[in-house]
């Protein structure tokens, strides 16, 4: 988590300065950029590396995360004077399973294909860490409006990295985006990018991108 | 009194550039192999050692490393133009370049801090990411042929000629079909194969001029020639359907990978016994995936899984410094 610590406080939130004037806006934005789950918490990396083959893929990998994010995170800050401290744990993971199972059942109504592609990483949002560490340090210890901002910025900010992750993995791996072709039939795939190897390199240079441009962004 | 002494620990006698002077050496040892490339594929053979020789030179020119100077580059890029077939694209040769050096070396913060041969690593990234194209062997063209046909893809595409008069390696017809090779072609490098690697002669010899010279430490040649041989000759004579001992010796990557890039002085072991080990650990992983993986060839996985074990071999086999007991 050195991420974190090493991110000025002070900073004006990156690209989405604008937004940074009252407190509950900020915590909407901060997961966008400034703690963002995966390129500075660096959390939550089971998904990101398994699933992020093709963009459609990540798109709805990373929509059902911060569907059940938000659900769970509402209902954990509901409920959290009511939750005995010794059972905390396994009531969150009770009501992120909850929400777990109402995604998995609208995913396999929606799409059976999406549903086969994505496997058993649906039902492994359960123990998703993401989600388990903003019930845990966020929701439980603030109120609803913050709690739910909250999730909304960091599934976004989610969304936004799987996303990230998807595209140039899908481009490079199959020559398409969302399924279409971009480049010629005669393209040569980079079959490296489609396997798993091809999902750590991506994050690899992902982060190395976001962290050149964040030491910039801090230097100036 | 004493600040007047000059105080340093050994090594006291310093030769000036060491690293420089080395890869010089090892590039002009190379040649001769390009040359001989040359004369059986080719000038095909050529512009794929340049388009990894440039795609291996640009990153180190982008972020500006010593690289360029001391000529590790160079070798790296030549190193992986040879261990690749003569039919490739020249833009993957190129893209195999840069990988080497990018993921390779400079991520792990230069040269001298890398884990795996960066060699290697881009070869590894080309098997992975083109298993097709990686693994058409065009027939040796003689050294009047130009080029193939398949070099001149597009950049990002596919070639347009797939079907030019390939065929499988030696060591691809031992393994799918039992049969094996005359030893005599896999010693002159009349045969299919990558570029630097099917004349087996001309790979003994410099070995043994690089040994001469005291460039490569003797106990890795050593170690790994004689697992292979003493394995492969037992599996020869107590099972049926295993190639002979010089056919596994001479065929594939084998003399390439042991002379250039298993003697890597920055990802192999120190001490002498951790020679050993990882010696022997790379000949007995050549000899469990040709014999019974699902590739025909294993050199290049077997030192890069060596490659892997180096720091725990540093760890566990100390070098005893002089004036230390054991």
């Amino acid at each position: 988590m050195n991420g974190i610590d090493r991110i000025d406080k002070k900073d004006n939130g990156g690209m989405f300065g604008f937004l940074k004037n009252s407190p509950s806006t900020d915590e909407f934005i901060k997961g966008l950029w400034r703690e963002n789950p995966i390129f500075v918490q660096v959390i939550g990396m089971c998904p990101v590396l398994a699933v992020t083959n093709t963009a459609v893929n990540a798109l709805a990998m990373g929509l059902a995360t911060a569907l059940v994010l938000v659900m769970s995170n509402l209902l954990v800050s509901l409920l959290r004077n009511f939750i005995p401290k010794q059972v905390r744990i396994a009531s969150y993971i009770l009501i992120i399973a909850t929400f777990v199972t109402i995604i998995d059942y609208a995913i396999q109504s929606i799409s059976v294909e999406l549903y086969k592609s994505l496997g058993a990483f649906i039902s492994l949002i359960v123990v998703n860490c993401l989600i388990l560490s903003r019930a845990e340090a966020f929701a439980s210890k603030n109120g609803t409006l913050k709690s739910v901002l909250d999730a909304l910025g960091m599934g976004i900010g989610f969304v936004f990295a799987l996303l990230c992750l998807g595209a140039v993995r899908e481009l490079l791996g199959n020559g398409t985006l969302f399924n279409i072709p971009i480049f010629a039939d005669a393209y040569q795939e980079w079959i490296i990018m489609i396997l798993p190897a091809g999902g750590f390199f991506t994050l690899a240079i992902w982060l190395t991108v976001f962290n050149y441009f964040k030491l910039k962004v801090k230097k100036s | 009194m004493i600040r007047k002494l000059h105080l340093a620990t050994s090594p006291h006698l310093k030769d000036e550039e060491q690293t420089a002077h080395i890869m010089r050496e090892l590039i002009y040892t190379l040649l001769p192999v390009l040359a001989i490339a040359v004369y059986y594929f080719g000038f095909a053979a050529l512009w794929v050692v340049m388009s990894s020789v440039l795609g291996a030179l640009l990153p180190e020119w982008i972020w500006k490393r010593e690289g360029l100077k001391d000529g590790s580059a160079i070798l790296t890029g030549l190193l992986l133009g040879l261990t690749l077939p003569p039919g490739i694209a020249l833009w993957i040769a190129f893209l195999g370049g840069f990988v080497s050096i990018v993921v390779g070396k400079l991520v792990w913060g230069g040269l001298g801090q890398n884990v795996f041969n960066p060699a290697l690593v881009g070869r590894a990234f080309l098997q992975s990411a083109f298993p097709i194209a990686i693994t058409t062997w065009n027939n040796p063209g003689g050294w009047t042929s130009l080029y193939y046909p398949s070099n001149l893809a597009m950049p990002f595409m596919q070639s347009a000629h797939a079907d030019g008069l390939t065929g499988a390696t030696p060591l691809s017809i031992m393994k799918f079909e039992g049969q094996s090779s005359d030893i005599m072609h896999l010693f002159l490098g009349s045969t299919r194969g990558s570029i630097g690697e099917t004349c087996g002669i001309v790979l003994v010899l410099i070995g043994a001029y690089l040994l001469y010279k005291k460039l490569i430490n003797w106990r890795i040649p050593l170690s790994i020639l004689l697992t292979v041989l003493v394995g492969s000759s037992l599996f020869y004579w107590m099972g049926t359907g295993f190639a002979n001992p010089l056919f596994t010796l001479f065929s594939g990557g084998l003399m390439l990978g042991t002379v250039f890039m298993a003697t890597d002085p920055v990802t192999s072991p120190l001490a002498p016994r951790g020679i050993w080990i990882y010696g022997i650990g790379i000949g007995v992983l050549v000899l469990l995936i040709r014999y019974f993986g699902g590739l025909p060839e294993g050199v290049m996985y077997a030192i890069l899984l060596m490659n892997a074990f180096t720091p725990m071999i540093n760890r566990f086999v100390k070098i005893r410094t002089y004036g230390h007991k054991k």
